[in-house]
């Protein structure tokens, strides 16, 4: 019986790391950088939330309507101050450090506004948990409205960039840029677009991921942003399903690892299943392994 | 190339700068020098005295500002701001005023010595620091090198006051495991106990490990010992689920609050129910917007300061506080405004006036720390030991209706108010066990 | 007198610089011209600059991105202050202690470069990135669980706590967990920080335009071009890696025998640390050594030159970071400030 429950605890945290992941693999397969500052986008979504809740009185559902907006600007405001004049630079190292600038940017940013004190953000999922097999197992309804988020967010951007004229030019972008631009796509616009979807999912993980977890600092955004890099590594950068598979995968290691090898060493055995996974598949779980040619 | 140049020349520009502010802001540049050389000090402390009229204790304060560790750090400032700010209105310490300057150190060793040298070139004759341990010890090897006295509101490792010009107010980590470990066992909580702890992290390991150790001594068994780490903080249910199955009765918590708090909320989820213990960190967590209260019911933790408390002192504190703040202080603001009084009354016994040099009142305050007694917010009756650890008893407090309550002024004595009290928690996880099963 | 070759008047650049920086210190430091923040800030800019040459070596020169470099810094920190820290009685002459425990220091981390470079190494691009951040995270997580004591009976181990040591009565606890090891001898000078940042320097210039380097840096530009023409590519990969790891490892030693306390903590050997190496790389120009030098002390003294600024100060600093990043890798930018200076270039000659 408790290896189901501790299976359905590493479902529900690599739920959490997945839907975080989904943004960072989306900016990644598109723009083809790495967004530190993914993470901290996160945090101030959360904190939208939170303020527009206990300080504006706004229902729930509103106040994450609030918050998706809120993102989506800012991911745009980010990405034209500090990632655009990048975009052609020498080394794609050079929009990384920005990224770095940008996370400690917020992080700072939130501490002045809202204060170090650590904040229990009120759960605003309304679905009551599922009790199952008479009391000894028990799934959070966090955890399966999380599930679900995942799941339909997957659905609906594997949608949107098979079926629709953006997504179609986003894929254009991402294979390459320069061609894209001889066909006619706005590089810049589409790129953009992918950094105001990335941070609208931001938005939403963030409210899930407060939700399941109900502790809210400035810093809350750093490490799980940098768990849902690793688990985007996991699935295959890029690739969006992979995402999911590699968020869920994850958490269900690092429960498995702490419940029945060492909760000591838990980051050594994520990390460890994380290099053995890489050695042994290279780009991931479901990364396409690019052929290099002469 | 042309970049180089330009950050080449920024560059010079910005050590000169650092250079001279640290001479430029000085009374007299020989001053930090002065700390570091015992033969130049009186020198120092003479150029100092003609640097403001009534003259002016200068103290410097390290905590972390941001970074993880902020809250902490933020709170240790605004309990040393009230305290200076009392100070001052009342006169200020042997007629000069106190000035307060608070340095970030960003909850790392390696910054909070930089604090720390900052500090000595502002002038700093005393310092109230550092907040979390590790950069407490570091800053301990350096001020022991200049003999500047260092009084840590809240450094709980042992090697925090390694040397003899280092106190603290808080209790020793060692002390509130052993402490905790008898408590449990002499009031008979539980026979079998779950720990969990943070291992990545000195305050709860350092506490942990103290209170297995004590456990041998006590007539219950730790069933489970389970960790986690700085990197995976946020989902506790392998531990409570191995705590369960075990058969705890009581989970010993010892880290702060806020990972406390999650750590009620996820037992509630899963429907498990036993005593949780905690150490002084615990303090604050009714203070955590938007937090649960019943979630903490039964909570049981040593603690130092209670806000609630109807002592005039403390209410004076708490209210004052708040007025100024806009929350309830926390257990480390107690500790930083106890011990900017506690340097208060060591400067006043070793007659400590602001021309004289920091290794002066350094000598003045090591031997003056061990003299004096005074009524804090934390304790009453606090006393220094040679060794830099105070003499005081922890107070048990329990969460009941969502406020705070003392169950017992002494853990040691064992009155038979606290038998009672003890015996009722103890029939209180019985009957969560029957209403379980 | 031969005129010199553009490398090798480089090269006496870089290093006439570090010596310049060096006796001006020097300088000032003995004439007590310097602020106590400042002299205290010269040790670790010395292990800064190490790291940030190093990791320039695995990033610019090797082409490969690492995430993990503040792993090697931390076993190089640890095995020398645990010799340190036995030795201390032992063997007092300061000096050969040092000396000593540089090169374990240098060599375990050396090693520990091997052993991780081997599978790593066969990794591309980000997949690199992570696994070195994933090593580096390991790294931190074990030495957090590590227990070390000695009594007369030689050495304890455990990976629970110092209990478990099963200790005799005076036996010392050397490393403590998460506690660390405190109580190293403080023998890092800035003199020796000072030879030692010469020292590497030597060694990564030297790397570089040796054709060891050439074979690396072929490596970086064309891996299967390099292939084809008989390059040994584990060979010369590992190389790099490694020696990029035993000079972080250096850094490690110097680091930790400067302050009282030496911990495992997210903020200095995790994989924030990392990343602030990597800032100092990228800013200081990636495979541009002197830039290397250059950008990590800006960014190490630039917190501290905010200090006036209090709660303002970290947010300045991003701020900052970020301008910086903009002037110095924009494209845009940099065609505004090659104009500029073919403008004054221009103006000089005329004047001329």
């Amino acid at each position: 019986m408790s290896f189901i429950s501790y299976l359905i605890n590493g479902i529900s945290l690599g739920s959490v790391y997945a839907i975080i992941a989904l943004g960072y693999t989306m900016v990644y397969g598109i723009a083809k950088m790495l967004n530190f500052a993914h993470g901290d986008v996160i945090m101030i979504g959360a904190y939208v939330v939170m303020a527009s809740v206990s300080g504006a009185g706004l229902p729930p559902f509103a106040a994450l309507l609030v918050s998706i907006v809120f993102c989506t600007v800012l991911g745009i405001v980010i990405e034209s101050v500090a990632y655009r004049p990048l975009l052609n630079a020498a080394s794609s190292l050079a929009v990384l450090i920005t990224a770095i600038g940008v996370s400690y940017l917020l992080q700072n940013v939130a501490l002045l506004i809202f204060g170090a004190n650590t904040i229990s953000f009120a759960s605003i999922v309304p679905v009551p948990a599922l009790v199952l097999a008479g009391g000894a197992l028990t799934v959070t309804g966090e955890a399966i409205v999380t599930i679900a988020c995942c799941i339909v967010i997957m659905v609906a951007l594997t949608l949107f960039i098979k079926k629709s004229k953006a997504g179609q030019a986003m894929l254009a972008v991402s294979e390459d840029k320069g061609a894209a631009q001889l066909m006619g796509i706005n590089v810049n616009g589409t790129i953009a677009l992918t950094f105001a979807i990335g941070s609208a999912l931001a938005a939403v993980a963030g409210v899930l991921l407060c939700s399941a977890y109900p502790t809210l600092t400035p810093y809350t955004g750093a490490m799980p942003g940098i768990k849902a890099f690793v688990a985007a590594v996991f699935g295959g950068i890029g690739s969006i399903p992979g995402a999911l598979i590699g968020g869920i995968l994850l958490g269900v290691i690092e429960i498995f690892g702490k419940a029945y090898i060492s909760s000591q060493m838990a980051d050594a055995i994520v990390f460890g299943v994380l290099i053995v996974i890489l050695l042994v598949k290279p780009a991931g779980i479901l990364g396409k392994n690019i052929q290099e040619k002469v | 190339m042309k970049l180089k140049k330009a950050l080449c020349a920024a560059l010079t520009a910005a050590m000169a700068v650092t250079a001279f502010a640290g001479c430029g802001s000085e009374p007299g540049p020989s001053s930090q020098e002065g700390a570091g050389d015992s033969a130049a000090g009186t020198e120092a402390g003479t150029e100092a005295a003609g640097d403001t009229a009534g003259g002016t204790i200068k103290i410097g304060g390290i905590g972390p500002l941001t970074g993880g560790a902020a809250v902490y750090g933020i709170a240790v400032k605004n309990g040393a701001e009230l305290a200076v700010k009392e100070i001052n209105e009342a006169g200020g310490i042997n007629g000069a005023q106190v000035e307060l300057n608070y340095q970030d150190d960003e909850h790392d060793a390696e910054k909070a010595v930089n604090a720390y040298n900052t500090l000595k070139d502002w002038g700093a004759q005393a310092v109230l620091g550092a907040v979390t341990s590790a950069p407490c010890v570091a800053v301990g090897g350096v001020a022991q090198e200049d003999n500047i006295f260092m009084l840590t509101p809240s450094g709980t490792a042992v090697d925090c006051v390694k040397y003899d010009n280092a106190f603290r107010v808080c209790f020793s980590d060692p002390m509130q495991g052993v402490e905790s470990a008898k408590y449990i066992g002499e009031h008979g909580l539980a026979a079998k106990v779950a720990a969990i702890y943070d291992s990545s992290d000195v305050y709860s390991t350092g506490i942990y490990q103290a209170f297995a150790q004590e456990a041998e001594n006590q007539n219950f068994e730790i069933v489970a010992a389970e960790a986690f780490t700085a990197e995976s903080k946020s989902d506790f249910s392998v531990q409570l689920q191995k705590a369960k199955d075990a058969g705890a009765e009581l989970v010993f918590l010892p880290f702060y609050y806020s990972e406390a708090s999650l750590v009620l909320k996820q037992a509630a989820g899963m429907d498990y129910k036993p005593i949780f213990f905690g150490c002084d960190g615990m303090d604050g967590i009714l203070a955590v917007q938007g937090f649960d209260a019943a979630l903490a019911d039964n909570l049981i933790f040593l603690s130092p300061f209670t806000p609630t408390s109807d002592d005039p002192a403390i209410q004076k504190f708490v209210t004052d506080y708040q007025e100024v703040y806009g929350e309830t202080p926390n257990q480390f603001a107690a500790d930083a405004y106890d011990g900017m009084y506690a340097i208060k009354a060591a400067m006043e016994d070793g007659s400590v006036t602001p021309d004289m040099s920091p290794s002066d009142i350094c000598e003045a305050m090591k031997a003056s720390m061990v003299n004096i007694t005074m009524d804090g917010v934390t304790a009453k009756n606090l006393t220094w030991e040679a060794s830099g650890e105070p003499s005081k008893e922890p107070m048990v407090v329990k969460i009941a209706n969502g406020d705070y309550a003392v169950v017992d002024d002494d853990a040691d004595t064992g009155s038979a108010d606290t038998e009672t009290g003890a015996d009722e928690a103890a029939e209180n996880v019985e009957g969560t066990e029957t209403a379980a099963e | 007198m031969k005129k010199l070759n553009k490398t090798t008047r480089s090269n006496l650049i870089t290093y006439g610089m570090v010596i310049a920086m060096f006796l001006i210190m020097q300088a000032m430091v003995s004439a007590g011209r310097i602020s106590s923040l400042l002299q205290g800030l010269l040790v670790p800019l010395c292990a800064y600059i190490i790291l940030a040459v190093s990791l320039n070596l695995t990033v610019g020169i090797l082409g490969e991105l690492s995430l993990g470099h503040a792993g090697f810094m931390c076993v190089g920190a640890f095995t020398s202050a645990f010799f340190s820290k036995c030795m201390a009685e032992a063997l007092p002459v300061a000096g050969v202690r040092y000396l000593l425990a540089l090169l374990i220091g240098a060599a375990a981390a050396g090693v520990c470069g091997i052993l991780i470079g081997i599978p790593v190494l066969r990794l591309k691009g980000d997949y690199l990135a992570i696994v070195t951040l994933a090593f580096g995270e390991i790294i931190k997580n074990i030495v957090n669980i590590l227990f070390i004591g000695k009594d007369e009976n030689g050495f304890h181990f455990s990976t629970k706590d110092t209990f478990s040591l099963g200790m005799s009565i005076d036996g010392e606890v050397i490393v403590n967990g998460p506690q660390g090891i405190t109580g190293t001898p403080k023998d890092s000078t800035f003199a020796i920080g000072m030879v030692l940042i010469l020292i590497t320097l030597f060694i990564v210039l030297n790397l570089i335009h040796s054709r060891s380097g050439r074979a690396i840096m072929a490596i970086r530009d064309n891996r299967i071009a390099a292939e084809s023409i008989g390059i040994n590519i584990t060979k010369y990969k590992l190389m790099a890696f490694s020696v990029s790891a035993a000079l972080a490892g250096v850094a490690g030693v110097i680091y930790a025998h400067n302050l009282a306390t030496l911990t495992a903590q997210p903020k200095n050997f995790g994989y924030n640390m990392s990343i602030m190496i990597l800032v100092f790389v990228v800013l200081g120009g990636i495979g541009n050594i002197r830039g290397s030098v250059i950008a990590a002390i800006v960014l190490t003294l630039l917190p501290e030159l905010l200090r006036g600024l209090s709660d303002y100060r970290m947010l300045i600093y991003a701020v900052v970071l970020i301008a910086m990043m903009l002037f110095n890798w924009s494209p845009k930018a940099i065609a505004w400030r090659e104009q500029y200076a073919a403008k004054f270039r221009r103006k000089k000659q005329k004047e001329v």
